[in-house]
């Protein structure tokens, strides 16, 4: 196995950084990838946590959907590769 | 059903652990004092870990005790060289107070609600997460098949083998375990890796539609989800959750 796989991880390991943020179950919510479109639960989106931030990336393209970087005092969410987040809401 | 208390932003709270008690060489059942409200079978949490320098690491531990239960328990691997998971195995003691939070997840969640049939698959102390759906399963007193194919390396590395046993005497519920190291002499499981050929015979066919659940180390989980979706399983019932390793 190489050394990228080793690390990958999926969207359940991202769930707690960002539940800090969204008051919302965030593994369930669906994510459209801005690069081919495909749609996936959050939980199904591979993620890359041992960055200096966390990198989640698109399993069909691998494209970057989202990142995450926490500094003392804030966290910063780049959401520019999802084309929509759909929220069940309750 | 799934997810239905009322969400909130996540923020850090005081545990305290009631227990530590090692259940095999290399993993250690941690029980904590915590007021989470109710959880589903395989949530998680997030352990955070603070330095007197102020560094911080956090990991996440699936919760292995059901919400009927009066502790929430974590089942932890040793990793020799790892950061956290040492920390949490060898200084951690009853008494001490550890920070988490959590409850976390709603996706890789089975709850009596949901039905049958179930199938489990496990690498390692990726049965974590099944311990609370097989408690949940019995506490709610479900009728769903609930199926298991855990993988261990040896007959000493099952984790609460004493409760698997006897969950497996129970109707609707099947425990089978795979050795992938070495098997004692008389052992009655089956041994060697889950692969595509233990896969067909062992786990739930496709034509019976069960939701399927694999948990463990990265390359055992995609190893086997990859195989499953081969089998026929619909991509959308076979969930996943990766430990990392
Ligand atoms: C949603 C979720 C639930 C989890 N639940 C559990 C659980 O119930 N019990 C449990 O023991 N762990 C669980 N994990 C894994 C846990 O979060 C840590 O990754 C693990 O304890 C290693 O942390 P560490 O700081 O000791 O090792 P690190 O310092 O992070 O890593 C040390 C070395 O071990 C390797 N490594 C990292 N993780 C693993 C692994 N899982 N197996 C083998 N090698 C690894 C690394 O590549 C590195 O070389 C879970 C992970 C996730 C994402
Ligand atoms: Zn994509």
């Amino acid at each position: 196995m190489d050394h990228i796989a080793a690390h990958r991880l999926d969207g359940n390991a991202a769930a707690g950084r960002l539940e800090d943020v969204f008051a919302v179950e965030i593994t369930s919510v669906r994510a459209t990838c801005n690069g081919c479109g495909a749609t996936a639960a959050v939980a199904e989106l591979t993620v890359y946590a041992d960055a200096p931030g966390t990198v989640i990336r698109c399993p069909s393209c691998e494209a970057v959907v989202m990142r995450l970087a926490q500094v003392p005092g804030s966290t910063w969410i780049d959401l520019r590769g999802a084309r929509t987040l759909q929220i069940p809401l309750r | 059903m799934v997810g239905a208390a009322i969400q909130r932003r996540l923020t850090w709270q005081v545990a305290q652990v009631s227990a530590h008690v090692r259940d095999t060489p290399r993993c250690w059942r941690i029980s904590l004092d915590v007021e989470l409200g109710a959880w589903l079978p395989g949530q998680h949490i997030d352990v955070r870990l603070t330095a007197s320098d102020g560094y911080q690491a956090q990991r996440s531990y699936s919760i292995a005790s059901a919400p009927e239960e009066r502790t929430l328990d974590l089942v932890v691997e040793r990793l020799d060289d790892g950061e956290v998971s040492p920390y949490l195995t060898d200084e951690l003691r009853a008494g001490d107070a550890i920070e988490l939070r959590g409850p976390i997840g709603g996706y890789f969640v089975w709850q009596a609600g949901l039905g049958g049939p179930v199938q489990l698959i496990a690498g390692g102390s990726g049965v974590a997460p099944f311990l609370a759906m097989l408690e949940h399963h019995q506490a709610a007193g479900s009728d769903a098949r609930l199926s298991l194919l855990y993988s261990a390396r040896a007959e000493d590395d099952i984790i609460a083998r004493e409760r698997l046993d006897e969950h497996a005497q129970r109707a609707g519920v099947e425990i089978d375990i795979t050795l992938t190291r070495e098997a004692p002499d008389g052992w009655k499981g089956r041994i060697g890796r889950v692969d595509a050929a233990m896969l067909a015979e062992a786990v739930i066919p496709a034509s019976e539609q069960p939701q399927v659940f694999v948990c463990g180390p990265t390359a055992f989980v995609e190893g086997v989800a990859e195989a499953l979706v081969a089998q026929g399983h619909a991509p959308a019932v076979v969930k996943t959750e990766r430990f990392g390793g």
